[in-house]
């Protein structure tokens, strides 16, 4: 099944993924869309609202920001570089 | 803000002198198990204080309550093991109780400033980064659905004074900060947020857990709660020090005995030896804590030239001397953690795979920072810089394996 998050150009679905690995997921999947292109991870793992902000913050890449879908959470990224 | 809360560290030592209390022996140096760097946790019993248990064990197993001799021996050592401890933290003997564990200490503490002020209101203040025993407190103390008002803090884990001193409202029972943080030694601002708390009329709870026996405690708090087994002592005691003229009541049933104890036997032997390890580390504390800040600055250099993407976390600079955290992307922290067990270190995580409730670390998550693979080393007294080295040695391997079984080395 393929997820949908409006505003996401690329969603990454690592519902059922645990620490680290919806990040791991985040940082396999970025390389894979144009600078400023915008990617979603929905993950339920409660550490990834916070890692995927300070991974941005790590990686210099653009945390847009946490979304509610009927998937479950998804967390924006935009790449920059 | 310009309080003086400052005061000589260490303290005077206690005579014990004459008081038929057990002298304290150079009974030797800590010597921590090797690889053990979770000081943070909890340190080995220190020579010192196993020798007082012991000694107090024969000497002071009476009711203290009571008026034949075996009873006065114990009251007078009861009376020197708060006054020891009193001298530690800078305030009077009679404002010093001894409860069963530092959680314990924080949650009376925060429940007898909630009932002490219960007509002001059951509006309550903390940092988002205190202990889990504090932030269970406050939600206790305060209305279920309102919640506790939390200040965030910076990205080294530090609250702005300024915040805190905005949250404070006139229905604020109590507010409550740490003197530093657990998970990243970060020291927070105490006397500015006790500056901001007086100017309010609001009762503060430092919770001096990290801090005691390792540097001078700010003096302006309203009540303080310390565990013994951070320093030395044994596990099973708490310290809840009341300023005289809070208004602080002792929650639950009572009758408060008001002589060093809670409600029920006090465990003497471990309150003695408790104050006795107090008094041993204070005044090994100056060189001690130089030694130690000396390794985790090596630690905190090391970690990141040797191992790729590691964040090391919390204030480089204004911290305690023993703490040192970092993360190290795409790994997991219990399989770190589990690696370098196997290799004899003892380290801890503030990872969500590490914790019982599967949550990350509430620090982290409120530093910003990242939460997986993460590792608190925290050096106990005595620790041999040798053992700290043997842990840079290995620390990079351990970090490449685990990457490479997840597939993600050069992510």
């Amino acid at each position: 099944m393929t997820l949908a998050v409006p505003g996401a150009d690329l969603v990454v679905d690592a519902r059922g993924l645990v620490c680290p690995r919806p990040v791991v997921e985040l940082a396999r999947a970025l390389p894979t869309v144009p600078v400023g292109a915008v990617l979603a991870v929905v993950a339920d793992d409660p550490a990834a609202a916070g890692d995927v902000p300070a991974w941005c913050r790590l990686r210099q890449q653009e945390y847009v920001g946490p979304r509610t879908t009927p998937d479950g959470p998804a967390f924006l990224v935009r790449r920059l570089s | 803000m310009g309080v003086d809360v400052q005061r000589p560290w260490p303290p005077e030592p206690v005579p014990w002198q004459g008081r038929r209390v057990p002298h304290l022996q150079p009974a030797g140096s800590p010597s921590p198990p090797r690889g053990f760097l979770d000081a943070a946790s909890g340190e080995p019993l220190h020579p010192a204080a196993r020798a007082a248990f012991e000694a107090a064990l024969d000497a002071g197993w009476a009711d203290p309550g009571r008026l034949y001799g075996a009873a006065r021996r114990a009251r007078a050592l009861l009376d020197g093991a708060r006054e020891s401890v009193a001298r530690g933290l800078g305030c009077r003997a009679d404002e010093v109780r001894f409860a069963a564990s530092g959680t314990q200490a924080v949650h009376h503490g925060v429940a007898g400033l909630a009932a002490g002020r219960h007509r002001v209101g059951r509006h309550v203040v903390g940092s988002a980064v205190e202990h889990a025993a504090a932030l269970h407190a406050l939600a206790a103390a305060t209305d279920a659905a309102a919640g506790p008002t939390l200040v965030p803090v910076d990205t080294l884990g530090r609250v702005d004074p300024a915040a805190f001193a905005a949250a404070l409202r006139p229905d604020t029972a109590l507010a409550c900060l740490q003197s530093a943080n657990h998970e990243v030694g970060t020291v927070q601002p105490v006397p500015a947020v006790a500056a901001a708390c007086r100017a309010a009329g609001v009762p503060l709870l430092v919770d001096a857990a990290q801090s005691v026996g390792r540097a001078a405690v700010p003096a302006d708090w309203s009540v303080l709660a310390a565990s013994a087994h951070k320093w030395g002592g044994p596990p099973g005691v708490g310290v809840l020090a009341v300023r005289t003229g809070t208004r602080w009541r002792l929650p639950g049933p009572g009758p408060d005995p008001s002589d060093g104890r809670l409600p029920g036997f006090t465990d003497l032997p471990a309150a003695l030896a408790a104050a006795v390890a107090l008094e041993a580390v204070a005044a090994a504390a100056p060189a001690e804590d130089a030694r130690l800040r000396a390794l985790a600055d090596r630690v905190r250099e090391r970690v990141p030239a040797t191992v790729p993407d590691v964040q090391v976390v919390g204030d480089p600079d204004d911290r305690l001397p023993h703490i040192v955290t970092f993360s190290c992307l795409y790994v997991d922290g219990e399989a770190l953690i589990t690696e370098l067990d196997a290799l004899g270190f003892a380290a801890s995580s503030g990872s969500s795979c590490t914790s019982s409730t599967l949550e990350p670390s509430h620090v982290l998550v409120a530093m910003g920072a990242v939460s997986h693979g993460n590792v608190r080393v925290s050096l106990p007294r005595g620790v041999r810089a040798d053992d700290v080295e043997r842990f840079l040695a290995v620390l990079p391997e351990v970090v490449a394996r685990v990457r490479d079984r997840l597939g993600v080395t050069g992510l």
